[in-house]
């Protein structure tokens, strides 16, 4: 009987450390209720993910008002991701992208987990939904239509602030992860990733490190994007690694701002495109009797620079997934535009 | 078995059988709302029972074949005044989406936008900012973008900043029997293929019509344009639109301007008491940097329209041709100019036949060729002319857009 018993508990903990990911799951068109059914997370208020869930991190990022993000990837096992130069890696049928925000609660390191967002790969193309974590941090919930945490306590320069933050509603996720018709993941794409991390075994290149876990096709990166923040970096090629990130999902070819002609992917090469005395097309109120979008040398008669600092959601860019002005990165791009000529 | 099958019976019944949503104001109607327009399935009906919506984020809808349908424009309101995110009211990407019955006032951004659909019709829709024309109003009130398929309807656009009625890059289009009241522009075609603009009213704008075409976007050469039985009068208010914005040039007072579009054609309209012109054909940026946009109008047709009073204060603070209007008129206004802008070769060897600009009026309407090239280069080649007889020619009618019929 006690023999029985241990024997039991044995099977439980085996089970718990095969356990892996939920890949029905993944690939059901209806979304779970729970983030815990998926079963990513060993630990998922520590952000501990299960074994064959990878953590990564992207070079340079995209500002969400100054929340740290826990980016983890899945592919299911004898699947391969297909590298593709200068696009996000093609990540097979199955595979999933999760991305935890979270705000420092202490300069000590305990934080408040707000949502986990998720990219699942199904057979009709990825689908994005959003998890809010509840107050007491025991489960995030799915929720459709978006949520306002109220009064988020979040360290900033060591200092305590508050904001409104908001989680954005199913469409808009789409709106910035739209390209061509097709919702498309942003972050992984090889030369944002080709850079070492440190894994629980190992310091480790991640592109590397994915090879060895089987995850993406052999393949030689690319070049490593420049991170914003780095002070060492050039000053036109941290600009445009801002904007890339920032602003270049949707004003792309093929994506939600196509339609203004402005387009700040890091591949456009056309100095008009890129906004350098370009007219504004829809801009309405937002130009507030500026002429064009940037001006060599002069950032306060640059209609990109007001967009970026702006809180007014008539005016402001992106248009979704910030409640407070970056400030560091507002600064980047008055540099750049100082130094244009 | 038996229940498996009453349940795939079920099943399938669900689906074809489409379903209303019905919603009422309250405090929770906008996360009602979204979440009706994210779980509504094909061929669902979203009702908005009578009353007003306060709301604070921008709503948006992805799924095709969806109504949203209200009580009347001025009985379902959805009132965007306290709007804290979210860059217009309503925002659509999915295919033939219907909205009918009902308004959106004082967005931050714009009202209505839909980007890259199919098929998208607006009857009977209000969009309006409630304070009158303000700088600090949205851009635009309907505003679909990169549509093929559009249909206006019996709406009606107070109060944007830029223009009330926008189409922007799309094809297949019918503004109609529609009002346009106290926006910079009362309607607005860019950039766009195939539109009808009929049985409209363009009233108290800066500029009741315009048909444009505008450098450096993705679609541009705008064409096959008819604006006819239109009534586009009193569109005196000043222009209220942050400079830098194309819509920031027109002058106050203006009828219908056509700019660099091809293949225009105005019938049967009726324009009244526009403070500086009744009609302006002009050429677009001549300076755009871009080797794929021809800046100048061609094969534009203007034929039996109704005039009567303008220029009685023309607008010489936007733009550049109005104080060269100004002076050239010496004080006799036209109904109808053009700018008499040709590429360099054409303003020596003459235009095209089929390219030219056709007008058919009444003898009592006053045209004015300004030759604006020449009055700028070389004053003493400056030959502006009245003489519209050299203009006549035998108009040839652009098929109407079958599409919404």
């Amino acid at each position: 009987m006690e023999l029985k018993k241990s024997f039991l508990v044995f099977l439980f903990l085996f089970s718990l450390c095969v356990n892996s990911v939920n890949q029905e799951a993944i690939l059901s068109k209806k979304p779970e209720k729970k983030l815990s059914d998926y079963e990513f997370f060993n630990d998922a208020v520590a952000q501990i993910p299960m074994e064959n869930v990878l953590p990564y991190v992207l070079h340079s990022a995209l500002f969400s008002d100054y929340a740290d993000k826990h980016r983890f990837v899945y592919v299911p096992k004898g699947k391969k991701a297909k590298f593709i130069p200068n696009e996000v890696y093609d990540f097979p049928v199955g595979s999933a992208l999760i991305k935890t925000f979270s705000y420092p609660q202490a300069l000590n390191g305990s934080r408040m987990l707000l949502e986990t967002r998720l990219l699942l790969n199904q057979e009709s193309g990825w689908a994005a939904h959003t998890y809010v974590w509840n107050k007491e941090q025991t489960e995030a919930y799915l929720k459709v239509t978006g949520h306002t945490h109220a009064s988020m306590m979040y360290f900033l320069d060591g200092e305590k602030k508050y904001v409104n933050y908001r989680v954005p509603n199913q469409n808009q996720c789409k709106e910035c992860h739209l390209k061509s018709n097709a919702i498309m993941p942003i972050g992984p794409k090889s030369r944002n990733l080709n850079f070492s991390i440190q894994y629980e075994e190992k310091l480790a290149n991640q592109i590397s490190f994915w090879m060895e876990k089987e995850i993406v096709e052999d393949h030689v990166p690319l070049d490593l994007i420049v991170n914003w923040s780095d002070d060492a970096a050039p000053l036109t090629a941290k600009a445009r690694a801002y904007l890339d990130i920032n602003c270049g999902h949707c004003h792309m070819p093929g994506g939600s701002a196509d339609t203004t002609g402005l387009n700040l992917n890091l591949t456009e090469s056309e100095d008009r495109k890129i906004g350098i005395y370009k007219k504004p097309v829809a801009a309405g109120r937002a130009s507030e009797g500026m002429k064009f979008s940037i001006v060599p040398g002069k950032p306060n008669e640059s209609i990109l620079l007001h967009r970026m600092d702006s809180l007014d959601p008539g005016v402001m860019m992106p248009e979704s997934g910030r409640k407070l002005s970056h400030s560091e990165g507002v600064a980047l791009i008055n540099d750049w535009i100082i130094s244009l000529k | 078995m038996k229940f498996i099958r009453l349940f795939l019976f079920f099943f399938f019944i669900s689906n074809i059988f489409s379903e209303e949503w019905i919603i009422q104001p309250s405090p929770n109607a906008q996360n009602e709302i979204q979440e009706a327009l994210i779980l509504a399935e094909p061929g669902d009906v979203i009702s908005l029972s009578k009353g007003t919506y306060e709301l604070n984020h921008g709503l948006s809808l992805d799924v095709s074949d969806v109504s949203i349908v209200g009580e009347g424009m001025y009985e379902t309101i959805l009132d965007f005044s306290n709007q804290e995110t979210g860059a217009q009211g309503l925002l659509v990407t999915s295919d033939n989406v219907l909205m009918q019955d009902f308004a959106i006032e004082n967005a931050k951004g714009d009202a209505i936008k839909s980007k890259g659909v199919k098929n998208i019709s607006f009857i009977k829709v209000r969009t309006e900012w409630t304070n009158g024309p303000d700088s600090k109003n949205g851009a635009y009130g309907l505003y679909p973008v990169e549509s093929i398929g559009v249909l206006i309807d019996g709406c009606v656009a107070i109060g944007a900043s830029d223009a009330g009625v926008y189409v922007g890059q799309s094809e297949q289009i019918v503004v109609r029997n529609s009002r346009a009241e106290f926006n910079v522009a009362g309607i607005e075609i860019e950039n766009s293929y195939y539109a009808d603009v009929y049985n409209n009213i363009a009233t108290n704008n800066t500029g009741g019509i315009l048909i444009f075409d505008l450098p450096n976007l993705p679609k541009q050469g705008g064409k096959f344009v008819r604006v006819f039985q239109n009534k586009s009068f009193n569109n005196n208010t000043d222009n209220f639109a942050p400079e830098g914005n194309i819509v920031g040039l027109v002058p106050s007072g203006t009828g219908l301007i056509i700019m660099a579009n091809r293949n225009v054609e105005v019938f049967d309209n009726s324009f009244d008491n526009n403070q500086t012109v009744h009609i302006a054909v002009v050429a677009g940026d001549l300076e755009s940097g871009d080797d794929n946009y021809d800046p100048f109008p061609k094969g534009i047709q203007i034929h039996n329209n109704q005039y009567s009073n303008v220029g009685m204060k023309p607008d010489v603070s936007r733009g550049d041709l109005s104080p060269i209007l100004m002076d050239i008129a010496k004080g006799d206004m036209p109904d109808i100019i053009w700018d008499g802008l040709l590429p360099m070769s054409e303003l020596f060897f003459g235009q095209p036949e089929k390219e030219k600009i056709i007008i058919e009026e009444s003898s009592d309407t006053n045209f004015l060729d300004l030759d604006v090239f020449w009055y700028v280069a070389f004053p003493f080649f400056h030959s502006p002319s009245r003489d519209k007889s050299e203009f006549k020619g035998s108009i040839t009618n652009l098929p109407p857009i079958s599409k919404w019929n």
